[in-house]
């Protein structure tokens, strides 16, 4: 980049159910709190980056970029709504990277939102699954639990993957969560209640075979927002700025039987590397991740294919725990898309404000110790659009 | 009142009672569920359990927990026949309750299923348990069931996949029956009714007297 980028600010609300708030409103909240977080007074931000992916559709609004900076009183900031999916936050975050890196802007505010819960879930299903290849998968009634579904039939043909080791993402992400006061799921789960006791057939219904209830993230109302500026001026604002230290973007194919090896993650590679080299550094250097971990098999197979793990071996980090908190490589200890939730397009900025919380040593309960380098993926479509980021601790 | 008309407006039980075997059933969470069913003198502190829910619309709290009340009401106050109520109890905690109403030796009314402990699959285990006393012990040929949520309808008509009989008339207003037969229930059984008996004693006594909880969907508005 031309020059360094630092997240000097981020808000949330918390992610679960906002009858009675529009999502203009729950924006604004999570605005508010990064730009008090940011405390920037009175400097006028040059832009704001809007991610919502079906704003359209659900909450009956477009064009929400303009909307935003009218309710905050931001004018004549720039204005701009990104959609890419459930990558659509990191879309935002990445296009604010560029600007402020570019010179073109010095301050800029970045802010997911989705409010889906007042959909019923057929119909959201439904809408998520209109990013699929449209005439070879959507019109065969494609959806993205189906394709997930299919997804972990060959890891686990091919890796020697079990029911355990999903139930296993499940049940840390969920006690994850209840850490983290915005996370949509407060609910612990046991592998006795959700897979072993006979009654599990009932608790943990089947969705797309062999992937259950607790395999699959829940619909999720939420924003995020995070206020970023040129690190040379990041001290102006506050006594901690984290780094964004490195970023990467790769597409891959849509349809996914056209992928070679349909259970590698090329986009997620790709992505991955060119983070941790734009960082100078390696997976090895990270300290936690937030992976995207929509269905729990995402959180393995891109725990591999972002370099953490060689490829089939997720499974068994999972079984020594390494992932969990207190291990060696914390994976999503905000509860993940799993527990924390899933508001579209909010979750990629949601990751960013996380991997903030846990540099500056402000996550709470679930603080990964020592925190300096962090990573984190945000995973669009079924793995054909893909950002990464690497996030770092400026001392 | 005079005594000859309380003896006119009293109705109770016209077919033999039958006492529901309590059970447990182990939960995502790995608590316990104990199920049972309620006495009539027990029906005081469920009705002020549920009272707080009448005014809640939010996933039709207001008028399950309206009616509801109202039958377990009638009941206490001899206005309904024939009518049970089976309870959850969680950790000493009512976590839910259902009722239903037997119309004849061959046929039940399902009335309603109210989970105040939410997110652990309570309603489902509750529902399950309703229809299990209805047809495994009244032995009723059918059990006829209706919903006013959305939920509901996914719960019991989408997932047990009953089926619409517009002949039939649900005594909740009318609306469109859906049948449970006992032919279909022992087809589902082995994917929809669990539990084990007899239930451990230090369980089933704390499900006696349960706690009175703040209900998760008015703890969540909070």
């Amino acid at each position: 980049m031309l020059r360094q980028v630092a997240v000097i600010g981020c808000g949330m609300t918390k992610f679960g159910r906002h009858d009675g708030k529009t999502l203009l409103e729950i924006m604004v909240e999570a605005s508010l709190r990064a730009i008090d977080d940011a405390k920037i007074g009175e400097r006028d931000v040059d832009a704001v980056y809007v991610s919502t992916m079906l704003s359209g559709e659900l909450s009956n609004q477009t064009a929400l970029g303009s909307a935003l900076v009218d309710q905050l009183g931001l004018m004549p900031a720039a204005a701009h709504r990104l959609e890419n999916g459930p990558a659509s936050g990191g879309s935002a975050v990445k296009n604010a990277c560029m600007a402020v890196a570019s010179g073109f802007c010095d301050l800029v505010l970045v802010t997911g939102g989705e409010k889906m819960r007042h959909i019923s879930g057929d119909r959201i299903t439904d809408l998520i699954s209109t990013m699929v290849h449209p005439t070879a998968e959507y019109v065969h009634g494609v959806t993205l639990p189906a394709l997930a579904a299919m997804f972990t039939r060959l890891y686990m043909h091919r890796y020697g993957l079990k029911r355990e080791h999903l139930a296993k993402v499940a049940i840390k992400n969920h006690a994850n969560a209840l850490k983290n006061p915005y996370a949509h799921i407060h609910q612990p789960i046991t592998i006795e209640g959700i897979l072993y006791a006979k009654e599990a057939e009932v608790n943990n219904p089947l969705v797309a075979d062999p992937l259950r209830l607790f395999d699959c993230c829940p619909v999720t109302d939420g924003a995020a927002s995070v206020v970023l500026c040129a690190a040379e001026i990041a001290k102006e604002f506050c006594d901690t700025p984290v780094i964004v230290a490195g970023l990467g973007q790769a597409t891959d194919t849509l349809a996914v039987h056209e992928r070679e090896d349909p259970t590698l993650l090329k986009a997620v590679q790709v992505a991955s590397q060119k983070a941790f080299k734009m960082a100078k550094l390696t997976p090895a250097d990270m300290d936690l991740a937030e992976l995207h971990d929509a269905f729990t098999i995402l959180e393995i197979a891109e725990s591999e294919d972002s370099g953490f793990f060689a490829k089939g071996t997720g499974h068994k980090a999972l079984e020594e725990d390494v992932t969990s908190l207190g291990g060696k490589l914390p994976i999503n200890p905000s509860g993940g898309l799993k527990a924390r939730g899933h508001p579209v397009g909010a979750t990629g900025v949601a990751q960013i404000v996380e991997l903030t919380w846990q540099l500056r040593g402000e996550a709470g309960g679930r603080q990964v110790q020592g925190a300096e380098k962090a990573y984190c993926c945000n995973f669009g479509g079924f793995g054909n659009n893909v950002i990464s980021f690497v996030l770092t601790r400026r001392n | 009142m005079s005594e000859d008309q309380e003896s006119i407006l009293r109705v109770d039980w016209d077919i033999p009672r039958k006492i529901y075997p309590p059970k447990v059933v182990t939960l995502a969470s790995g608590e316990k569920l104990v199920i049972r069913e309620i006495e009539r003198g027990e029906v005081p502190p469920i009705l002020e359990a549920i009272r707080p829910l009448l005014t809640v619309e939010k996933d039709y709290y207001d008028i399950v927990s309206a009616r509801v009340y109202a039958e377990l009401l009638g009941w206490y106050r001899y206005r309904v026949k024939n009518e049970y109520c089976l309870i959850g109890v969680v950790n000493g905690e009512l976590a839910g309750l259902v009722n239903n109403r037997l119309v004849n030796e061959k046929v039940c009314m399902s009335l309603h299923t109210l989970a105040l402990k939410r997110g652990g699959r309570i309603g489902a285990h509750l529902f399950a348990a309703k229809q299990e006393h209805a047809i495994e012990n009244y032995s009723v040929d059918e059990v006829w069931v209706t919903a006013e949520s959305p939920i509901g309808f996914r719960r019991w008509m989408v997932e047990w996949s009953l089926q619409p009989r517009p002949d039939l008339q649900h005594e909740l207003g009318g609306v469109t029956v859906y049948v449970l037969t006992k032919e279909n229930y022992y087809k589902l059984k082995p994917q929809k009714v669990f539990g084990e008996r007899p239930v451990p004693e230090e369980l089933y006594k704390e499900s006696l007297n349960p706690k009175i909880i703040i209900p998760d969907i008015i703890r969540q508005q909070e």
